[in-house]
């Protein structure tokens, strides 16, 4: 009962908070003060403050769209056990529905891109389909690397203890998942090398410019179900982190370190990094999955 | 001990790749000199028995192959002025799949050797032969001639993998023949290029193929 309440808790608090790691993380690699840590915190509770305006040509899609967004990445969220406790809702299987909770989100949040009938957003909304179309295997290929070290097909018991296994090649496997799901992670959430978060109204942005028709208590439901998706992915790569305590209090600390320890190397890689040009981004999600691909053909030879 | 061993060789192919998918010259020194540091450790790790030989061995190698020819490479770039390769015979992407498909069937083919007991189920033959292909694709599917003799390194890297598994049973002076080999090939590559580029201005291995009039 205790874990369900912090798990829900963490899903529901922590995004926003892993948003300011990253931005404090980038403005001292920068020299600067940065925005204030909780600075997402605020931004949500203006947008919620605020009423929305939509545009006559939009239909009830373009309203779904942020609220399917959010539900999903908040079902995903239920689906993932944080730090080895078992996620709430967990089946035999639930690593389909994981994906494709995933999935439902993007394709409202592409469609409802679409149902506004810009130009631009349309184009945003073509990329963002398109590079997560590459990002997709590398996501199935590092979960069937877990279903054979674990022989197990729900989420909660794949990430159980990833590293207890038996054989020897398990654990270069799972480095190479690990690294793989970083970069799937980069590119589901927009940051650098994949796109830049900071840019606005620039033609190569790919999740910005699918959401810039979206305003006030809308918009705010964007944000926050972005930052939700982050902690999903975020969460996937802790996971596989060896920070592990048996102990409850302890484990759940461990587990909020390797998540803000993730955050922290998302701003270390925006801030040495320049964005790619896009016609690069394909080559570097494609070699992502060849990484879990790799993996996988290391365990099951 | 074989799981970290095991780890540092998975490490290796990682180089191996980043060396084959980036464009920059820059990040593909960086990758070789990493891999020869990599390399160093390995008979640090495997070899504890081999004493005073592994040392030896481990610090030529980082000597050799994680500093002096990195060090050498990136004076060469920094001379000639070039940053990237440009315009490869072979593309990014299609060199990537290539040398992961190449790892995977080594990794599969690695399990057919008549191996020794000890060696079978790691990872040093596959590492060897993964190293060994994407040497080559970078020989033969790169322009610029610095990027051919990162190429060749790595196909070095890839032979001394192969002969850690023989340490024990044949003399390290076969090792040391080995570094005395790229040493002195890298040298008469530095040699070449300083031809090249004499000759055509620039360190295209393109315009090797043309025919001159004058």
């Amino acid at each position: 009962m205790l874990d369900l309440a912090f798990h829900v808790a963490l899903v529901l608090l922590l995004p926003p908070l892993l948003l300011g790691v990253i931005n404090k993380t980038k403005a001292a690699f920068a020299g600067r003060v940065g925005p204030p840590l909780l600075q997402a915190y605020w931004d949500l509770v203006r947008l919620f403050r605020k009423d929305a305006v939509l545009s006559r040509t939009t239909t009830w899609i373009f309203r779904a769209g942020p609220v399917v967004a959010i539900s999903t990445a908040l079902g995903a969220a239920l689906l993932v056990p944080l730090g080895g406790h078992a996620a709430p809702v967990a089946f035999s299987g639930d690593v389909i529905l994981f994906a494709y909770l995933l999935g439902l989100g993007r394709f409202f949040t592409a469609t409802a891109a679409l149902d506004t009938g810009s130009a631009f957003e349309g184009m945003g909304a073509a990329r963002e389909v398109s590079f997560s179309a590459l990002a997709e295997p590398a996501l199935f290929f590092g979960l069937l690397v877990l279903v054979r070290t674990s022989g197990a097909l729900s989420l909660s018991l794949m990430m159980a203890a990833p590293w207890n296994t038996a054989s020897t090649v398990a654990g270069a496997a799972l480095v190479l998942v690990v690294v793989s799901w970083f970069l799937v992670l980069l590119a589901e959430n927009s940051r650098i090398p994949f796109d830049d978060p900071n840019t606005h109204l620039e033609l190569t942005m790919i999740h910005e410019v699918m959401v810039l028709d979206h305003s006030g208590k809308a918009f705010g439901l964007v944000l926050w179900g972005a930052a939700i998706k982050l902690f999903v992915f975020a969460a996937l790569v802790a996971n596989l982190l060896p920070f592990r305590s048996d102990d409850v209090a302890l484990g759940w600390a461990a587990f909020v370190c390797s998540m803000l320890l993730v955050a922290g190397v998302v701003g270390v890689v925006e801030s040495v990094m320049a964005r790619f040009r896009l016609v690069r981004v394909p080559q570097l999600v494609v070699s992502a999955s060849l990484l879990a691909a790799l993996g996988l053909v290391l365990l099951v030879r | 001990m074989t799981s970290s061993v095991d780890l540092l060789l998975v490490l290796v192919v990682l180089t191996n790749f980043l060396a084959v998918g980036t464009s920059r010259l820059r990040v593909c020194i960086r990758a070789s000199a990493m891999q020869g540091m990599m390399l160093a450790m390995l008979p640090l790790l495997a070899h504890r028995e081999a004493g005073w030989r592994a040392f030896v061995l481990a610090g030529g190698t980082a000597l050799l192959k994680g500093w002096l020819i990195p060090r050498l490479l990136m004076d060469a770039i920094r001379e000639v002025r070039i940053g990237r390769e440009v315009t490869p015979f072979l593309g990014f992407v299609p060199s990537l799949v290539i040398c992961a498909i190449g790892t995977a069937l080594a990794l599969v083919f690695s399990d057919r050797m008549p191996l020794a007991p000890e060696h079978v189920s790691s990872l040093y033959v596959s590492t060897a032969l993964s190293g060994l292909l994407s040497g080559f694709i970078i020989l033969v599917a790169r322009r610029k001639a610095i990027m051919q003799v990162v190429g060749y390194v790595l196909v070095e890297n890839g032979i001394f993998v192969f002969g850690l598994l023989l340490i024990e049973a044949m003399p390290f002076m076969v090792e040391v023949g080995v570094l005395l080999d790229l040493f002195a090939g890298i040298f008469i590559m530095g040699i070449v290029l300083n031809h090249i580029r004499n000759e055509f201005e620039s360190l295209d291995t393109a315009h090797l193929a043309d025919l001159k009039e004058d």
